[in-house]
């Protein structure tokens, strides 16, 4: 009897919850292995190569393959390592990669925990991927790594401060922390015209966040050969790789959600409805990926004093000066959202 | 059930990483097991319905004083275990200020007790009809919004006195300035000279 109350009240949630969990987490890493294929596409059509071509039809199955090869292959510890923190260090990263999911809306009501401060949710856990990186460059006890890990702790701390101010100036307008609200509030043309530079600075700091191009001053492969990973190999390596493109999707989804108005049709046109929101979150969130290879392929590598003159000399004050701005400008015209 | 349950195990885990902080040989360990710690505070005031002040803990915590921690302490060069056997003489004195505290609590613990006033003033943890974050930045900015600027100004002093006191002014080093590249002009740099064929440039 207990037994039977026992599962109605735990386990048949609990079964929808890990359903729900897999709804996410299955598409997430399909998404994650077409991404790869489509940075290798997209940066080969524009330096006029093929891409990969020969596992599959078009290499579709080709990241299939390196994940399979990477699994089949030893993990190499090495002898100076701290044994557990190594193992732990991409263990977590792609933990963290996958637990943000859990607030993200991709559709009206399609969301695993609709917190209320579902914002404040993920900028805490992705301001926690700076652990993994550092724990991984400590833990080699390997100089190259060790530096990679200094480089990104400080570049990640950087650019962090500005996210939050824009994330701030986005909060200022919305009047909520919840994420679903932040997607469906009103917004007039003049705000969205006003965040505008904020999306800006928003992409480029989650180009830091995810130590991409022409950020990727961690793994910087012509100074320090590899950075943080330079002694992973195999499934250690592939849990780096699949977070560090788990986070790209993830980063992408929260530019989408704050500034592109995640599954709503673009522009507001009304006739275009029809489209499920889910298709119209994909392809925003598609597009911003789109930008981070397209980055990629353009941009050479900063070099380190000018990141770091560009986090806190440029975005700071900018972010800083737009939040009174925004503040400024929506009080006057006595548009801040009301809470009851 | 469940509550109950993760609270304990919140608090379990707290208190046993609160212990390795402490224990932990390797310096590096100890701040990783703090970082654990504020985690389950932050877990355990989820429990209690604060969600905000919860994440509030785990970015400004964890996010960035704990990564600022570990940065210094995997810097730092120090043979810790020469440093903890000096610190072993100090450990009488300790023992002796530790247990005043203790005999101090305990006598408060056995001494003291709750007005009858006092069930009437509980809090609830967050007001039903507001959310967490809302109830706090109301009274935050209206009836604290004093001593909540004075210790906004506080900080901006300490922050101020650190950029001074690691200020360091090296004449004569290179900068990059940025605005000068930007400014200079083609006339500046570039200078179109006819040269004759045989004849060179002087």
């Amino acid at each position: 009897m207990t037994l039977q109350i026992f599962l109605n009240d735990y386990g048949l949630p609990g079964a929808l919850i890990v359903l729900q969990i897999l709804a996410f987490v299955v598409p997430l890493l399909i998404g994650v292995a077409y991404l790869v294929y489509a940075e290798r596409k997209v940066m080969g059509a524009m330096q006029l190569r093929q891409g990969p071509m020969t596992v599959g039809a078009f290499g579709l199955l080709q990241t299939f393959a390196d994940a399979i090869k990477l699994f089949s292959k030893e993990i190499i510890i090495p002898s100076a390592a701290h044994r557990v923190v190594f193992i732990l260090a991409p263990v977590l990263t792609m933990l963290l990669s996958m637990i943000a999911w859990s607030v993200i809306p991709v559709n009206e009501g399609w969301v695993i925990a609709d917190i209320n401060v579902g914002i404040l949710y993920l900028f805490a856990i992705s301001s926690m991927g700076v652990y993994g990186v550092l724990m991984a460059g400590w833990a080699s006890n390997s100089k190259y790594a060790f530096l990679g890990g200094m480089r990104s702790a400080a570049q990640m701390v950087s650019y962090e401060v500005s996210m939050g101010l824009v994330i701030v100036c986005v909060l200022l307008c919305v009047g909520s922390l919840n994420l679903t609200e932040i997607v469906t509030a009103p917004r007039p043309w003049w705000v969205q015209v006003m965040l505008l530079p904020m999306f800006v600075v928003f992409v480029v700091s989650i180009l830091a966040e995810c130590n991409r191009a022409p950020f990727d001053l961690p793994e910087g492969e012509s100074e320090l050969s590899g950075g943080f990973l330079v002694e992973y190999s195999a499934a250690a390596f592939m849990l780096f790789f699949l977070a560090e493109y788990a986070n790209m999707i993830l980063m992408s989804a929260m530019a989408t959600i704050l500034f592109l108005g995640g599954w709503l049709p673009p522009f507001g046109i009304e006739a275009l409805d029809f489209v499920p929101g889910v298709i119209w979150f994909v392809l925003k969130v598609s597009f911003i990926l789109f930008v981070y290879i397209w980055v990629r392929a353009t941009l050479p590598r900063y070099r380190y004093d000018q990141l770091m003159r560009l986090g806190w000399k440029i975005f700071l004050p900018f972010t800083l000066i737009w939040v009174l701005v925004m503040a400024g400008t929506l009080m006057a015209t006595n548009s801040l959202p009301v809470v009851q | 059930m469940i509550a109950s349950l993760a609270f304990y195990l919140f608090s379990f885990v707290l208190i046993m990483s609160a212990l390795f902080v402490i224990s932990a040989k390797n310096p590096v360990h100890s701040v990783l097991f703090l970082i654990l710690a504020f985690f389950n505070a932050a877990g355990l005031f989820v429990l209690l319905g604060a969600e905000f002040v919860a994440f509030i803990l785990a970015i400004v915590y964890v996010g960035a004083v704990a990564v600022l921690f570990l940065f210094v302490v995997m810097m730092l060069d120090v043979s810790f275990a020469d440093l903890r056997r000096e610190s072993m003489q100090y450990i009488p004195l300790g023992l002796v200020i530790g247990g005043i505290l203790l005999v101090e609590m305990a006598f408060m613990m056995f001494a003291w007790s709750p007005s009858m006033m006092a069930g009437g003033n509980i809090a609830a943890a967050a007001p039903k009809d507001l959310s967490n974050t809302h109830a706090l930045g109301q009274i935050l900015y209206t009836q604290y919004v004093l001593p909540f600027q004075v210790s906004g100004l506080i900080l901006l002093v300490a922050m101020i006195g650190a950029i001074v006191l690691t200020l360091r002014v090296r004449p004569g080093t290179l900068r990059q300035k940025i605005s000068d590249q930007v400014h200079v002009r083609r006339e500046d740099v570039v200078e179109v000279r006819k040269v004759q064929s045989g004849q060179g440039v002087e």
